[in-house]
Order: C-alpha cells, then structure tokens, then sequence
C-alpha cells in the first residue's frame, strides 16, 4: 500500500503539473457552473423564469376568474411570474421590449362570447426568442379556455333547470371549481430533480468519465516513457502499480466532482440532496467511472488511443444515461438500455435521494459498484500482461 | 576476478520466446563482485531480453536468475532491491525536477524519508547534478538526463548494476563522463551488467564479454580470450631506413616473435601481444642501429571477434 500511495502521490504532483487535469477538474466544471447559471439561474432561484403579462380588455365576471384565479394559482409555484398590463398596448409593448416572455389578453366581450355559447379565445403573443415561454403561456390558454366548453354546458343545464341566478355569475362560479380529476400529486422532490439539479449532476457525472482517465492512462504513458520499466524493477508488487494508478483516478475524479457539486450548488442554486448520500453516490460512481475506463485503457495501445476511445464511449454512456437530456422519461425501450450507463444510475439515485431518505440512493450505489467490480475485473484481466501480473 | 570474489549473478540457462521468436536461447553466465560484464551484439540480439529477466521484469520461460543466490523474478520483491536496473529508455518524469525524480524511486526502494533524502544528495553529486538538482528534468540537457537516468540506478546501493546501452544517442563527451562513471562505479565493487552494440565500449569498460547473436550466447570471455579463441595474433608494422634485411634478421631474433616478413621499406611482425612485446623488439632494433621511422599496431578488436563467429558485422 506505501508503494500505491507513493505512486499516486508521485502522479498527482505531475498532473497538477498538467494544466489539462486543471482544465477537466476545474476550469470545465466551474465554467459550466456559471453557464448553467447564466441559463438555468432563474429556474434555481424560483421565479422569473416565464415572465407574463396579461391585459384585461373585457373585465368580466369569466375573464377575472382566468386573471385572478387561475394565473395567480399558477404562479404559486416559482415557475411563472405574472404582471397586470393597463392595456392591450402596453402588453405587446412589454413583449416588443423583452421585459415579459408572453402576454394573455383577453378581448373585449369575452364574459359575454362565453355566456352567449360562442367561441372566446384567449390570446397569447410570445416572445419568438422565447419558445418554450410562449408554449407555456399557450398551455395555460388554452386549458382554460378547454374548461370553458365546459362551463357553457354546465350553466345551460343550469338554466333549463330553472335556476334564476344571473347566469354571468353562474359561469364565473362554474370556471373556478376545481376539476374534478385532478392529478394526485406526487411531491416531485421524491421523483425528480430540478432541472437545475439535473442537468447540473448530468455534467458532472460525464465530466467525471474524463477526470478518472489521468490515472489509468497515465500506465501507458509509463510504458512509452520507459518508466513502468523501472517501477516494475523496484522491490514492490506489480499489483502496487495499477493500484497506485487507481488511487489517482479516484482522487482526481471525486476532488473534481466534489468541486464541482459546490460551484453548482453555490452559483445555481443546485440541491444535491443529503451530503451523505451525495457522497456515497459520488464515491461509487467514481469507482464506476475509473472502472469503465480502465477496460478501455486496458484494450488501448497508447494513451492517445485510450482518450480517443474514452472520450467516445463518455460521450455515448452519457447520451444514453440521460447527462444530456432525460432519457428515462422518454420511456420505453430506451429507458431499459439506458440501465446500462452508470450516469443513469447515478442520475436515478440523486432523484431517489430528493426524497430526503439517504438510504434510497443504496439501490444505484450498488449498481454503479457493480460497474466498477465488473470494470477493474475485466481491466485486470485484459491488462496484467502490461505490468506481469 | 571470478574465481577469487563472491558470485553476485548467475544466470542459468535463460530462455524466452515471443510468439514464434526465440529471443533468447539457453543463455547461462555470472557476473562476480567488482565484475563488469558487457553482453555484446547487434540490435534485436537479445540483449535487452536478458536484462528484463536479470532485473525482473520479464519471466523467463526457462531457467533462472540468482543473485547472490536469491531467484529473482516478475513476483519477488527482495532480490530486486539488490538490483540497479538502468533500463535504455531516458526513464526520467520530465516534469519532475532532478530531485524529486531521485526521491520518488528511492521511496519505492523502501528507503526512509531521511534517508533518501541523504542518497539522493549523494547520487546527485556523483552524477554531477547538484546544482541543478531543483530544475525540472525537462530543462535537462540530453546528457544530464542520462546522468539522472542512470543515478537512479544508484540510489538504493545495489551490488549488482544492470545498464542497458545506456550511451544510446549520446554525444561523445557525455559518454566519456558516463563511462568515467561505471568505471569507478566498479572499482568501488559493484558487479555491472552492461549492454552494448559499440565494441569499443565494450573493450574499455568490460573485464569480459558475452557475445551475444540471435538470442544465443555464442562465446565469452576476456578480450584476450576471445581473440585467442579465433586463433588471431596481432601484427606490428614497422617502417625502417637502413638495411631491410638485417633489420628482419634483428626483429626475428626476439622471442616474443612468431613471424617476420618483408613489406615493400618496411617490416611486418607477427605476435602473440603487440603492446607487451613492441618494447623489446624496438630495443633489439636500436641495439643494431636500425633506425625505425613509424610503428603502426594492428590488434584483432571484438568486430572481428564477431564477425568471425556470426559471419556478420556488429553494426549491420
């Protein structure tokens, strides 16, 4: 173990050395903690994401309900943000100026369309630099104006059954009640991430697969330099070679995912979860990550070959794993392949720890250990001839 | 020199093969303390096959490797800590400095904190780096980075220093120093393990010689022996003013002589050893007042040795 550890600590002297580690381990990872920021910072904070304006042009019974209930419910939960516009004018004024993402507005006679049985729409002008703004603002529209079919049968049946109340105030009334099925609501924070979160440990996760690559690689490397020679000389086990190279990739891959946790969690508002779990999940996807590599280190010739196959199968793990986008939501067979990626565990067991119970991220620890029992098995079996085990 | 000190190496009956390559075919020497033994041959001989088996790196698949009794192989730990391995690529971090290059191998030695610290001002001071000893190997010259390359070897004090080509690629001067090195390095009794496919080095340095071709041992020995091996006798050319023929009556007569004949103003002797008997048959020719204009030796060298033994120049 002292001949390990000398190894390493001989190892990350030289790649601190190397700017390329400092690159991976922490220009790329704070870099694209302040591009996650800049993108996603609104979301972390809660609000302003969608900004809205609605002008009232009608000012009925209808309309307020849309204007004073449903927006104002909608809002509740940070995702939107909803100012009154004195005007259809000023509406689009606050579109043209980029101040709001979208505008509601309701035209004139729109109580009186509905209480006729006519169509009333509700319209919405977007942002064009905005799309997913305005398909939200187009969503919320449009739901309403769905549960407005609704409420023109319900306050004509109401009428024809000789109810005498003022049928305005009817539909008003018929607007705002819930609906009857309503979608049980699972917390979120026990499924899912944010998406600050997840595109947060999405990257760090893929990065990881590039920071544990200094290690294991660095034994080609020896080998072209003529210095595994001269290890393999020295009066210490082989075995203490690649330990010592594995001790560096573990190093390197959770210092820079630990750095990369804080700067995301500092500058994007990103919530991790429980730090013991974090942990664990950091730990053994680590282990995950150096295994992956170390296979594909064990098949390379050189160390230019490894990082060219490396960075391949980084990049195809992480697409399929979902660090790029959410592959498990899309369901499906794809979602079962995506079990063969260690960030889809990883991912799935930062989701499993919002919950707040440490003890459900076990389930994905354990699968990202296997990765790295069956990882380092193979590597040591493709690879003892490089060091004469 | 073998006969009278300790046995530090001995190989018996090395072989490896690599796939259908015999890269060493039943090759057995020994090496004595205080020995330099050179394994000369051409590239792709076998000689650096030979030196990953000594230093044990490389599993033979027959035979064995004892130093000072003790097999050495891929798996022990304890015999190869009486070993210097210097092998023939610049083993040097660049991005380390001198010293800490020097550190880290004499931690894996197993040396002390202390202590290495102690051998490597040493060695750096054998090897003429310790003024430079703080600046990164990469700033090195190729020279220094050789002299680095082979203190290394030094750091944990072996008896036994295993060197392979290790004046590969460099300039003369440098490979002068390097040589003074080894040279005093033996003289303090290591027992050297030298490769090499320069002759002359092998001459200077090496008590005696392996010769090495195809992955066989095909003689070995002393210089002297090797050559006498051939049946060879060194010539001595003599240019002289006066009368040819007496002068050839006067050169016979002494009796380290084997032969003399004439040769156009001059003579042409045949000896046993050109440098021990030239002195007595200059004397024997002043004696006669024949006076010698130009000497010119001619001593069978281990190219030729070679030659005649694999039927092909040593840098083919």
């Amino acid at each position: 173990m002292r001949a390990s550890l000398l190894i390493a600590a001989k190892d990350l002297r030289q790649r601190l050395r190397d700017r390329s580690v400092l690159v991976f381990t922490l220009v790329l990872p704070l870099g694209l903690g302040l591009v996650f920021s800049l993108v996603l910072g609104d979301l972390a904070d809660g609000n302003d994401v969608f900004r809205y304006a609605v002008a009232d042009a009608d000012g009925g019974q209808v309309a307020a309900v849309f204007t004073h209930q449903v927006l104002p419910a909608a809002s509740e939960g940070g995702a939107i943000t909803v100012r009154t516009a004195s005007s259809t004018q000023e509406a689009l004024r606050l579109v043209d100026d980029g101040d709001v993402t979208a505008a509601f507005i309701l035209p004139p006679a729109f109580t009186a369309r509905v209480m006729a049985g006519q169509e009333a729409v509700i319209e919405v002008v977007g942002d064009v630099d905005a799309p997913l703004g305005t398909g939200v603002a187009r969503s919320l529209a449009e739901s309403f104006t769905a549960r407005l079919t609704s409420v023109r049968v319900s306050v004509a049946a109401a009428l024809r059954a000789g109810s005498t109340r003022d049928p305005a105030r009817l539909a008003a009334e018929a607007a705002s009640v819930p609906d009857p099925l309503r979608q049980v609501e699972i917390p979120a924070s026990r499924r899912e991430l944010d998406a600050t979160t997840y595109y947060a440990a999405g990257m760090s996760v893929f990065f990881l697969f590039f920071t544990v690559q200094f290690g294991v690689t660095s034994l080609l490397d020896e080998r072209r330099a003529g210095t595994l020679a001269r290890l393999l000389a020295s009066p210490i086990r082989p075995l203490s070679v690649l330990l010592g190279k594995l001790i560096t990739s573990l190093v390197v891959g959770t210092v820079g995912t630990a750095v990369l946790v804080a700067a995301t969690s500092v500058l994007m508002g990103a919530r991790w979860g429980h730090p013991v779990g974090v942990g664990i999940l950091v730990l053994t996807g680590v282990l995950a990550a150096t295994g992956v590599v170390a296979v594909v280190a064990s098949l390379a010739r050189t160390s230019e070959q490894a990082g060219g196959w490396q960075a391949v199968v980084a990049i195809s793990l992480g697409a399929l794993g979902g660090a790029f986008f959410p592959v498990a939501q899309v369901g499906g067979p794809l979602a079962v392949i995506s079990l063969v990626s260690p960030h889809r565990w990883f991912l799935r067991g930062l989701a499993d720890l919002a919950g707040g119970d440490v003890r459900a991220v076990l389930p994905s620890a354990g699968a990202l250990t296997a990765f790295a029992l069956v990882g380092f098995g193979t590597a040591y079996l493709l690879g003892r001839r490089e060091v004469r085990l | 020199m073998t006969t009278d000190t300790p046995e530090v190496l001995s190989c018996k009956g090395l072989r490896k093969r690599f796939d259908d390559v015999t890269a060493v075919d039943d090759v057995s020497f020994t090496i004595a303390a205080g020995e330099t033994y050179g394994l000369l041959g051409p590239n792709g001989a076998g000689k650096t096959t030979i030196i990953s088996m000594v230093a044990g790196i490389l599993r033979p698949d027959a035979g064995d490797v004892l130093v000072e009794g003790v097999p050495v192989s891929t798996r022990t730990t304890e015999p190869k800590g009486r070993i210097g391995y210097v092998p023939q690529e610049l083993a040097v971090y660049p991005d380390l400095t001198g010293r800490e290059n020097l550190t880290f191998f004499a931690r894996l030695q197993g040396l002390s904190r202390v202590a290495a610290a102690r051998r490597v001002a040493h060695v750096l001071g054998v090897v003429g780096l310790t003024d430079r000893a703080d600046d990164r190997a990469e700033h090195y010259s190729g020279g220094m980075r050789r002299r680095l390359h082979i203190g290394m070897g030094l750091l944990h004090e072996p008896i036994l220093l295993v060197l392979d080509e290790p004046t590969a690629g460099v300039d003369p001067q440098s490979r002068n120093a390097i040589m003074d090195n080894i040279r005093e390095l033996a003289h303090s009794g290591l027992a050297i393990l030298y490769t090499t496919h320069y002759m002359e080095e092998a001459e200077r340095l090496c008590d005696r010689v392996g010769v090495i071709d195809a992955g066989r041992l095909v003689a070995e020995g002393t210089r002297r022996e090797l050559v006498a091996l051939l049946g060879e006798r060194d010539r001595i050319s003599l240019s002289v003013d006066g009368d040819l023929g007496h002068a050839e009556d006067v050169a016979r007569l002494v009796p380290a002589v084997l032969g003399v004949a004439a040769r156009g103003r001059g003579l042409e002797l045949l000896v046993h050893d050109a440098r021990q008997c030239l002195p007595a048959v200059l004397s024997a020719l002043a004696e006669e007042d024949v006076r010698v204009r130009a000497v010119e030796v001619d001593e069978p060298n281990l190219e030729t040795v070679f030659l005649h033994l694999t039927g092909r120049a040593l840098r083919g």
